[in-house]
């Protein structure tokens, strides 16, 4: 509110709908994360709770009393209302709440309602204890998001440029598999990678299986119950979460730009490396944020297809949880996560530099 | 996107045949080769696929669908015998259809709002909308359930529907945001200045454009509902959805019925698909 009142010039804020609108969302969005949250209780909650009432009141009827522009000013303010309060409340408030979780301390073993202390000893736990399930998610997920790409890329480079009329019917290829559910294909992959399975057989039959153990991939001539398993589970999870950015990237370029490359003598690569890949690259910013985000706090994979010595942070934070009820550290590993994954987003932009996510 | 495309694709794979610098036996090798790996992705992609629907067919020795043993129907002619798997898929059922509405309404009026007008504020809003997509599920999902633990909400029916409205949400703006960006909205102007009044216009013109971005969305929203596993996990208490229940059987028995399902719904994604696939061809040749 206080950057609404610092732009004023001619009315006052509170009538002019290019800053009432703001106000309000901002208004009533910290407002709710007030409520939510428990900054405040009591008659002081209901009080806070009516003066957000109001506040939508007023500008209800400053939009009605002022006629066709300011309405027009008003209206995105209004349909972004609803969204502001869900998220507010149901995203804000309890990350909020998370942090004051995980500042908390625990009395006994058997304290299921933790009070607010500073206690930063939960943090000091999850990174010691826990420092190699964090090593293992990061490192999981960002080789399953390389193999995404390895794989994806290509892929979503034929639909889009070789798939000619079928284009659609291929992408709709890719995305089909992930009508079944998540649970159910992590199930099958236990089918197709166990010791008599199929996958393991067609490595024995051709020899590869000495190749695949030197090379750590198998161990003892298994490949279920391994690190290897989990990345590959992980990297098949989230496959088109990669190629249907890159081919919306790819589907956006003008190919005219490849025949002019051409045109001025440049090679079939030359012009890949030179016109296509950086045309394409928002798409594999947009795919690496949405598979490595989402790789890097699951843990069906690890659980389905790997062993006790492959458990990820999800694990540990699901296991604190909801089984030991030690919501203080389970909330301390979330936000180790969240924090690291932020910083990782925030240099991954720097160096990609693109702004359009969706 | 489809019409428009097809020519200077072809085009483009002329000039690439008409490159000089590489011999032609190496160029052909690069090509099959680029397709071969494209073909091996989507090998990859419907290998479970495969397995799934095969072991629906499967007769089990024991509590667990995983070794193949012999060809049988009888799953497929008694699909609902196990009725805790039933149960929990109508109530995955039931919460996908009212989270998909709320989110469905609250995403079209965000995207709206976004490709509509200009206004103060927009840029913040968008981050603002992106976040609960960069935040990994579990992360979402412990702190939910610590603010409902905080201030003593049951679990139940409606925390799950919360929790999965709140994932939709972005999903939702942001796929029919992109659906509706290159909309032009002066076609409204144009209706109204031939006189149609502002219910006319919204009725005839602005809804029957926006309306497949939309049901783009509420069918997306519809499959991550249906499907959600980790956030419905944290905030279920003793509510049961589909993925839970398997989850929890997992360990005791793996029924074939769950395959059955499980191919079942695939059938009605791909109906769905065909279906819209139709209703599209049908519009365009109109």
């Amino acid at each position: 509110m206080a950057t609404a009142a610092a732009a004023g010039s001619r009315a006052a804020w509170y009538r002019r709908p290019d800053a009432l609108g703001p106000a309000l969302l901002l208004g009533t969005g910290v407002g709710i994360v007030a409520l939510g949250a428990g900054w405040v209780s009591g008659p002081l909650a209901v009080l806070l709770a009516a003066a957000l009432l109001a506040f939508v009141v007023y500008v209800v009827v400053v939009a009605i009393a002022g006629g066709p522009g300011a309405r027009k000013r008003l209206a995105p303010y209004g349909l972004l209302q609803p969204g502001t309060l869900w998220l507010s409340l149901f995203y804000l408030a309890p990350l909020w709440a998370l942090l004051v979780m995980s500042l908390s301390t625990k009395d006994g073993r058997f304290d299921f309602d933790p009070s607010f202390a500073w206690d930063f000893s939960n943090y000091r736990t999850a990174l010691t204890d826990f420092g190699p399930q964090f090593t293992r998610s990061f490192v999981y997920a960002g080789i399953a998001t390389l193999l995404c790409i390895a794989l994806g890329y290509p892929l979503a480079y034929v639909i889009a440029f070789k798939g000619g009329r079928n284009k659609n019917l291929l992408l709709g290829l890719v995305v089909i598999p992930f009508f079944t559910s998540y649970l159910i294909r992590t199930i099958a992959w236990q089918i197709l990678l166990a010791d008599e399975g199929p996958v393991v057989g067609v490595l024995e039959r051709f020899g590869l299986v000495s190749l695949l153990e030197a090379l750590n991939i198998m161990e003892n001539g298994k490949l279920l119950n391994t690190p290897a398993a989990v990345i590959g589970g992980l990297t098949y999870n989230f496959l088109p979460f990669m190629v249907l950015p890159i081919y919306v990237s790819l589907e956006k370029i003008d190919v005219r730009l490849v025949d002019a490359a051409k045109d001025l003598y440049a090679t079939a690569g030359q012009a890949f490396r030179k016109v296509v890949l950086p045309l394409s690259l928002p798409g594999v910013f947009a795919g690496t944020l949405l598979t490595f985000i989402p790789a890097s706090g699951d843990f069906i994979n690890a659980e389905f297809l790997g062993n006790p010595n492959t458990t990820m942070i999800g694990n540990s934070i699901q296991n604190q949880f909801l089984e030991q009820l030690n919501y203080p550290l389970a909330a301390a590993m979330s936000f180790v996560l969240m924090i690291v994954i932020t910083i990782a987003v925030v240099i991954y932009t720097r160096l990609l530099g693109t702004e359009d996510l969706a | 996107m489809t019409a428009t495309a097809t020519p200077p694709a072809r085009r483009h794979e002329a000039v690439i045949e008409g490159a000089r610098t590489a011999p032609a036996w190496l160029r052909k090798v690069g090509r099959v080769s680029l397709v071969g790996w494209a073909v091996f992705a989507l090998v990859y992609l419907f290998a479970p696929i495969f397995v799934i629907v095969l072991f629906s067919f499967n007769k089990p020795k024991g509590n667990f669908n995983l070794v193949w043993q012999e060809f049988t129907l009888d799953n497929w002619l008694n699909p609902f015998i196990e009725t805790e798997l039933t149960d929990a898929l109508v109530v995955s059922l039931r919460i996908a259809v009212i989270s998909t509405v709320i989110s469905t309404v609250i995403g079209t009026l965000i995207a709206l709002a976004l490709t509509r007008y200009r206004f103060k504020g927009a840029e913040g809003f968008n981050l603002f909308l992106v976040l609960p997509l960069t935040t990994p599920e579990i992360v979402l999902g412990s702190a939910l359930a610590t603010l409902f633990l905080d201030n003593n909400v049951d679990f139940g029916y409606t925390t799950v529907i919360i929790a999965h409205v709140l994932f939709q949400i972005s999903f939702v703006a942001l796929t029919v945001r992109a659906r509706i960006r290159g909309f032009d909205w002066t076609l409204e102007d144009a209706a109204m200045d031939l006189g149609a009044a502002p219910w006319r216009v919204f009725r005839k013109v602005t809804f029957p454009l926006v309306l497949p971005g939309i049901l783009a969305a509420a069918l997306l929203s519809f499959a991550l509902s249906i499907d959600d596993f980790i956030i419905t996990f944290f905030n279920a208490g003793s509510l049961i959805t589909f993925p839970l229940q398997i989850y929890g059987a997992s360990r005791v028995k793996l029924p074939p019925q769950i395959n059955v399902l499980a191919s079942m719904i695939l059938i009605g994604a791909l109906a769905l698909m065909g279906i819209g696939a139709l209703w599209k061809a049908r519009r365009e040749r109109r």
